[in-house]
């Protein structure tokens, strides 16, 4: 127990109290000039405790430090009923909806894809090479066009942005898929073959059950990537809703304590989503006889 | 040689307009040009399924192809509209099937030849967008055909050239340099120090899963407008990758080769040069190509948040409020180029560099 403790725990504390320590460090030395400026035209004598804590309480900081951050957080998720728009949390709902959507949508998309690359040559030899070429396109970067030329035809809200997601999530899926439906044991398809099983029997008892934990792997890229092409899909859509917009109307106003917020608010949920795959990954592969 | 059936969809043609002038609707016998690429497509379909030998058929049903995909151009040349022809799409979906035939064959070619199927699947994909794009008259703001993406390159030529420049050159090159060679040196630093390494991998497990893309706002308020802000971004979204990817290789090497080196004398530092990075070798590489998609990502998102009226994402971002939408896809074009060019590069080092490894030997 100690010697786990020792060799996790120990350095990964160490490290996050550096971080937070060169954080306060950082938020002194960045915010310094501001504040050196308002102290020298107040007027007033100063000296290294007025800076400090100037420092670490101004409204709109170059570096806000953690405790403001914290404080921002509760605040914005207190301060106004859950369903409101001034609530971040109505925002993270916003994006979480959107990123799951998204989600669902690359996975259906990503199972169908494999599916076909597996049992069809043709589609093998001819597609899979532009579908490795489509994801060194920048499509984060076109996302928010994508967003407006479908709010030109008419789909609005959620959709363009699950959109995104979708063409982030399948393609992992989609790799991994093929990989695990072609990692069946040799020796089980001969068996299954000696049953003289049907090739969707073999694919629903056989190969589907070996591809699950490559299904899994890749789905927990997958949600992260969706949940990434959500924020950055809301960021055209100016200020309305979600944590994307959350941080384009913090950059606009200057509001640098709310784009932390909003900043850390995603990073909590992507490690949630990833949170609740690994979770279901267990609870199928437990329901599957859990080798693992 | 068994023949898929679909592509005699084509014998039904006749029986439907293959245009229509001014609402009248026109028939094969009636337009010239349609009757002669009708026979053509018609004779390939036969003549291929006659042809023994692979390597003729695949030229004979491209021929066939062909001219059902060039049909709708050329009567959309002569001023005729195509959106309730629908002979003229059976034609045109008849030529889709019989190329899927072909691209069958291409599959079973052996190695250097197989390579055409892709370049054929692309190919057929751009001409089928021209085609319906223009035939239905899908509104340009929606999707441009890509003669007409084409167009914008000649048009904006030399803005499209300035925008990479100061996307690519100025702020990709730069940021991704920096931060795999940050990445680089704390993993050999952390590699060093294990205290650190065991610090340092759950935070970049971590960086992995969160949505790094969001400080964009805050490094474009610390460094300006200008390429720095950018950089900045790509330096630290191209951090940790490479960082994990390198303390992995190192990892790599396998217990008796460093017995070995042990046993030759070699220190610590011959044995990194010459045994430990040379086996982290293809990590590194995958580290490389998976940051250099995630560098042009970071850029251009970067460049929402403010740039100076020059940039990719600048361009899209603004040409997309005045509708430009030729100029926009053909940024995206660029930046696709890009974005690909820059990952086979990569690849390509990669193949010279890492000759040796069992995933490049011929099988």
């Amino acid at each position: 127990m100690t010697d786990r403790l020792m060799h996790h725990a120990l350095p990964v504390a160490v490290m996050a109290l550096a971080i937070v320590l060169i954080w306060y460090l950082g938020a002194l030395w960045l915010n310094g000039p501001q504040v050196t400026d308002a102290l020298n035209r107040s007027g007033q004598d100063w000296g290294m405790r007025e800076f400090v804590t100037q420092a670490f309480t101004m409204r709109r900081p170059v570096l806000p430090t953690p405790d403001q951050v914290a404080v921002e957080l509760y605040t914005s998720m207190t301060s106004h009923p859950v369903g409101h728009i001034r609530n971040l949390l109505y925002h993270t709902g916003v994006t979480a909806g959107a990123a799951l959507l998204g989600a669902a949508m690359g996975v259906v998309l990503g199972i169908l894809l494999a599916v076909g690359i597996v049992h069809l040559r043709t589609l093998e030899s001819s597609l899979l090479p532009w579908l490795i070429a489509s994801q060194t396109i920048p499509i984060l970067a076109i996302a928010p066009m994508i967003v407006v030329i479908l709010g030109n035809i008419g789909f609005s809200g959620l959709l363009p942005k699950a959109f995104i997601s979708m063409y982030l999530c399948f393609f992992p899926i989609t790799i991994g898929l093929i990989k695990g439906l072609r990692s069946a044991d040799p020796l089980s398809q001969d068996l299954m073959r000696t049953y003289s099983a049907t090739g969707s029997q073999t694919f629903w008892y056989l190969r589907l059950p070996s591809a699950l934990p490559y299904l899994f792997t890749s789905l927990k890229i997958g949600v992260a990537a969706s949940v990434v092409g959500t924020i950055v899909a809301e960021l055209p859509t100016g200020g309305q809703a979600g944590l994307g917009a959350r941080l384009l109307t913090g950059s606009y106003y200057g509001q640098t304590v709310q784009i932390w917020a909003a900043l850390v608010m995603s990073a909590v949920l992507s490690l949630t989503l990833v949170a609740l795959v690994g979770a279901a990954e267990r609870l199928v592969t437990r329901a599957h006889g859990g080798r693992r | 040689m068994k023949t898929s059936p679909w592509p005699l969809i084509l014998l039904a043609v006749p029986v439907f307009p293959i245009a229509a002038d001014q609402g009248q609707a026109l028939y094969l016998w009636q337009v010239p040009i349609a009757a002669l690429c009708f026979l053509v497509s018609l004779a390939a379909l036969a003549g291929q399924g006659m042809i023994r030998a692979r390597e003729w058929r695949i030229p004979v049903q491209l021929i066939g192809v062909a001219a059902g995909y060039a049909l709708p151009l050329l009567l959309l040349g002569q001023g005729y509209q195509l959106s309730s022809a629908a002979g003229l799409w059976l034609h045109v979906a008849a030529a889709t099937l019989l190329l899927w035939v072909a691209l069958g064959l291409v599959a079973e070619l052996p190695r250097p030849q197989n390579m055409l199927g892709p370049a054929l699947f692309g190919l057929a994909l751009l001409m089928l967008w021209e085609v319906l794009t223009r035939g239905f008259e899908v509104p340009r703001v929606l999707l441009p055909p890509p003669s007409g993406i084409l167009g914008a390159f000649f048009s904006h030529g030399a803005e499209l050239w300035y925008d990479f420049h100061q996307t690519v050159v100025r702020s990709v090159l730069r940021g991704y340099v920096i931060g795999c060679a940050a990445g680089f040196a704390v993993a050999i630093l952390a590699d060093r120090i294990p205290f650190l390494a065991r610090g340092l991998l759950p935070l970049g497990n971590l960086a992995s899963a969160v949505p790094v893309i969001g400080i964009a706002p805050i490094m474009v308020m610390w460094f300006g407008f200008d390429w720095q802000s950018k950089a900045a971004v790509i330096v630290v979204m191209t951090f940790f990758p490479m960082m994990i990817n390198t303390l992995a290789g190192l990892k790599s090497a396998e217990k008796m080769q460093l017995d070995l080196m042990r046993s030759y004398a070699a220190g610590y530092w011959r044995t990194l040069f010459l045994l430990r990075l040379p086996t982290a070798l293809p990590f590194l590489f995958n580290g490389l190509k998976i940051n250099s998609t995630l560098a042009l990502i970071g850029a251009i998102v970067a460049e929402f948040f403010g740039t100076p009226v020059v940039g990719m994402g600048f361009r899209i971002s603004t040409e997309v409020a005045r509708m430009n939408l030729d100029v926009v896809w053909a940024t995206i074009a660029v930046a696709a180029v890009t974005g690909s060019a820059f990952y086979g590069l990569i690849a390509l080092a990669e193949r010279h560099a890492t000759a040796w490894h069992p995933s490049f030997r011929k099988r």
